[in-house]
Parts: structure tokens; C-alpha cells; sequence
């Protein structure tokens, strides 16, 4: 189909979403991109956030971890370390994990930036855009 | 001659052992379908990692990370071996390590530390025997539910000993699920990243001419993206490696149960026998006493 991309979501457990769409927007790592049909070849890397696309269905938003997306002319792949459709998020464990980042980042001396506080910031975007996903 | 009472005990131990090993074999089969499963679902995520990476590599810069930079002189090692926890899985370990054995004995040779991260606890155990380094252990994982982040923790701490210079090659040894009756050990080398997905990819762009070769653009620049994909690179190489050996470790535990099984059939199938010859030879025994007391009686 001319009109159409084929949109993948792959994670190592296993394929999320595999279905012909009309439009993908991505959370890229320098800014938000959306793909059309007939898109030039692109790579990006991906922050976490909600990818949406506009499928047979209708909008559909999911949450999609870190990862990339591989954009050709009429498909885009993207491969991330989890991803997972509004149904699907456990909303108590984002909202420990939340928690637990903030505890971990109120506990550090804003000047010393380690490891640590990196690990902690990143578990507290996903949890943030899980949560903000499953609640609007 | 065994009397008869020793022979029954026996047949019933040797009843007893089958119905164990008729159970493991049940279970390991159910195991292997979820090992089995998960393995299939995982190859996706892996095949398009594989088709990406390699169409960057064509447009990323030869040293673009200093995960691709062999070096001159290789002093010391890692081997990350992935061995089952658990035994009763026929030959499954012994490959394993014996193939661990030989490498870990060729670069002794050429006068290179070998330390090893052993996944399960036959590895471990096996290191600490032979007095081999030992960096890392992980047990529970091979066989047992896991997921993508146990190979990324342990794929994150390889990388950084790499690039700290604590080792200078970093292999892997596991079990290759070729199906249910072959599993063989495999080394891949991890670190650095051998160039030959490059190279197959380079010819099949000459052959094909350049119109079918897709130059990307890059978000942020292809160097950037390529010193993030190539560490994910290790990460998923160690996790297919697990999950191969989980699968095969089933595998081969579903086959040696089998085996045991049978073998537990044919010795039930003798006993009987030898307690059929003891009852019968008991009974003629008894026979030839009462026939010779009548003939005394009436003579």
C-alpha cells in the first residue's frame, strides 16, 4: 500500500505492535519527530516517552523506553528496551519506581553527579511518562 | 543368586527411579517450551538490531568507538562461560567446559591470563576446582526466568573493564540450540567487536551498486549513535547466549531423562526375569522335596 508505513515495535520479550499506519510520532533523544509515508531514510535515537501513530484503529499512544528507530520510506522500526500499550502499564510499580528515584536524587549532592543519580533520573523519566500515559 | 526378596526391593527401587526421571523429563519439556518461546520472540528484536547496525556500519567512521579497536598486544582475557545450575543433563556441562578447558589451556600457552564470568553454577564451581579466576558469577539465571537486564548489567561491567584496559579480549562460550538432540558449544569473540559485519555488507552494496544502498541521516551523528548501538550489541550478544544454553540445558536434560527412562525399563525387564527364574527354581526345589518324601513314605 502506497499510502501506508509499516510500523514495528520490537523489544527483546518480544514484538509490541506489527500493523500498517498512517503516521508515527517518535520521542526522539534532540526532539520529538513524526514520520510520514515516503519518509527519507533516518535514524534516531529515542528518549522514553509515548510514541503515538495513527493506525485502522485510530490514535494509539504507547510508552516506549530507550531505544532507536529505524525510519525508511514505508516502514519504521523501532527497538527499544520496553514498550507497552496503556493496558499493559503497572501503574503501582511505575509509581514506586518513581519514588524510589526521587529518594535516591533527593539524597545526593546536587554538585557530585554520578552513576547513581544518572541510573536514578533515567528510571524516574520512564516512570514519569508510564504514569503520565496510564492516567490521561 | 539373589533371593527372591532382594530382587523385589530392587525392582521396586529401580520402579521408583523411573517414575523420578520420567517426571524430570516432563518437566524439562515443559521448561524447554518456554525457553524455546521466549528464544523465538527474542530473534526479531535481534534480526533488526543485526539489519540497523549494519547499515551504519557502512557510514560510521572505522574507530568510531573504542569498542572496534583490536589491541597489538593481548595480555589478559575474560570468558564468559554459560553453564546450566543444575546437574542430570547428560553431557550438556562437560561439553561446555571441556571446550572452556581448551581454550582457557591455548591461551595459557601463548602466556595469557585467562579470568572467566561464569554464568550458572557448574561453571563456577568448575573455575574454583581448576583454581581459574573467577570475576563474576551469576547464578540462577541459565534455566530459570531472566530477563534482558541481567545481560545488560553484566554487559555493561565487561565493557567498562574493556575500556579500562582490564582485559584486552573478552570471549564467550555457550550452548548453540541446533534442536532437540544437538546442542553444541560455541566461542564468539565479544570484545572488540570483530569487523565482519561490515565486510559481507561492503560487497553486497558493490555488487548490488550504489543506488540500493541507503544512506541514513543520523539523529544525533552516526558516531554518537553507533557508540550507543555497539555496546546494546554486546548486551544482546550475551543475552541470546543465555538464552540458548537455557533452552539447550533443557534440551538435553529432556534427552538423558528420556535415555535414563529407558534404561530404567530394560533393567525392570531383567529383574523380572531373574525374580521369574528365582520363583521358578524355588517352587521346582520345593517339588523335588515333597515328590521325594512321598517316595520315601511309600516305599
Amino acid at each position: 500500500m502506497a499510502g501506508n508505513i509499516l510500523l514495528e515495535v520490537v523489544t527483546p520479550d518480544r514484538a509490541v505492535v506489527s500493523e500498517e499506519v498512517q503516521i508515527v510520532v517518535a520521542p526522539g533523544l534532540v526532539g520529538e519527530f513524526g514520520v510520514l509515508p515516503g519518509h527519507t531514510p533516518f535514524l534516531a535515537s529515542l528518549k522514553p516517552g509515548v510514541l503515538r501513530y495513527k493506525g485502522s484503529g485510530g490514535e494509539e499512544r504507547i510508552f516506549v523506553s530507550s531505544g532507536f528507530a529505524e525510519t525508511l520510506p514505508n516502514k519504521v522500526t523501532v527497538l527499544v528496551d520496553a514498550a507497552e500499550r496503556k493496558v499493559d502499564i503497572d501503574v503501582a510499580r511505575a509509581k514506586a519506581a518513581m519514588e524510589r528515584a526521587q529518594k535516591r536524587l533527593a539524597g545526593q549532592a546536587a554538585e557530585k553527579e554520578t552513576i547513581d543519580a544518572a541510573r536514578a533520573r533515567a528510571a524516574l523519566e520512564r516512570a514519569f511518562y508510564r504514569l503520565r500515559l496510564a492516567q490521561s | 543368586m539373589a533371593t527372591l526378596k532382594e530382587v523385589k526391593t530392587k525392582i521396586a527401587g529401580v520402579k521408583k527411579t523411573k517414575q523420578i526421571t520420567k517426571a524430570m523429563n516432563m518437566v524439562a519439556a515443559s521448561k524447554l517450551r518456554g525457553a524455546q518461546s521466549k528464544m523465538e520472540s527474542f530473534r526479531p528484536y535481534a534480526g533488526k538490531f543485526a539489519e540497523v547496525l549494519g547499515s551504519l556500519a557502512g557510514s560510521a567512521a572505522e574507530d568510531a568507538s573504542p569498542l572496534l579497536v583490536s589491541r597489538d598486544e593481548v595480555k589478559k582475557i575474560n570468558v564468559v562461560l554459560c553453564t546450566s545450575d543444575r546437574g542430570l543433563c547428560g553431557g550438556f556441562n562437560a561439553n561446555l567446559l571441556d571446550k572452556a578447558a581448551r581454550l582457557q589451556k591455548a591461551k595459557a600457552a601463548e602466556g595469557i591470563e585467562v579470568s572467566f564470568t561464569a554464568f550458572g553454577k557448574k561453571g563456577r564451581d568448575w573455575c574454583k576446582k581448576s583454581n581459574f579466576p573467577i570475576v563474576d558469577a551469576y547464578i540462577g539465571v541459565v534455566g530459570g526466568t531472566f530477563d534482558f537486564s541481567i545481560a545488560t548489567a553484566s554487559g555493561r561491567k565487561l565493557i567498562k573493564a574493556f575500556e579500562d584496559g582490564e582485559f584486552d579480549e573478552v570471549h564467550v562460550i555457550y550452548s548453540e540450540f541446533i534442536g532437540m538432540a544437538r546442542q553444541i558449544p560455541v566461542v564468539r569473540q565479544l570484545l572488540p567487536i570483530p569487523p565482519l559485519a561490515k565486510e559481507p555488507d561492503f560487497e553486497e552494496i558493490e555488487e548490488i551498486g550504489k543506488e540500493s544502498h541507503v544512506e541514513h541521516i543520523c539523529e544525533p551523528s552516526a558516531d554518537a549513535l553507533m557508540g550507543e548501538l555497539l555496546p546494546k550489541n554486546i548486551c544482546i550478544q550475551i543475552y541470546s547466549g543465555l538464552l540458548e544454553t537455557s533452552t539447550s540445558e533443557h534440551a538435553a536434560r529432556m534427552a538423558a531423562m528420556d535415555n535414563a527412562s529407558k534404561a530404567c525399563d530394560d533393567m525392570i525387564g531383567n529383574l523380572t526375569l531373574a525374580y521369574n527364574k528365582a520363583r521358578q527354581a524355588a517352587i521346582t526345589a520345593e517339588l523335588m522335596d515333597i515328590v521325594g518324601g512321598a517316595e520315601a513314605l511309600k516305599g
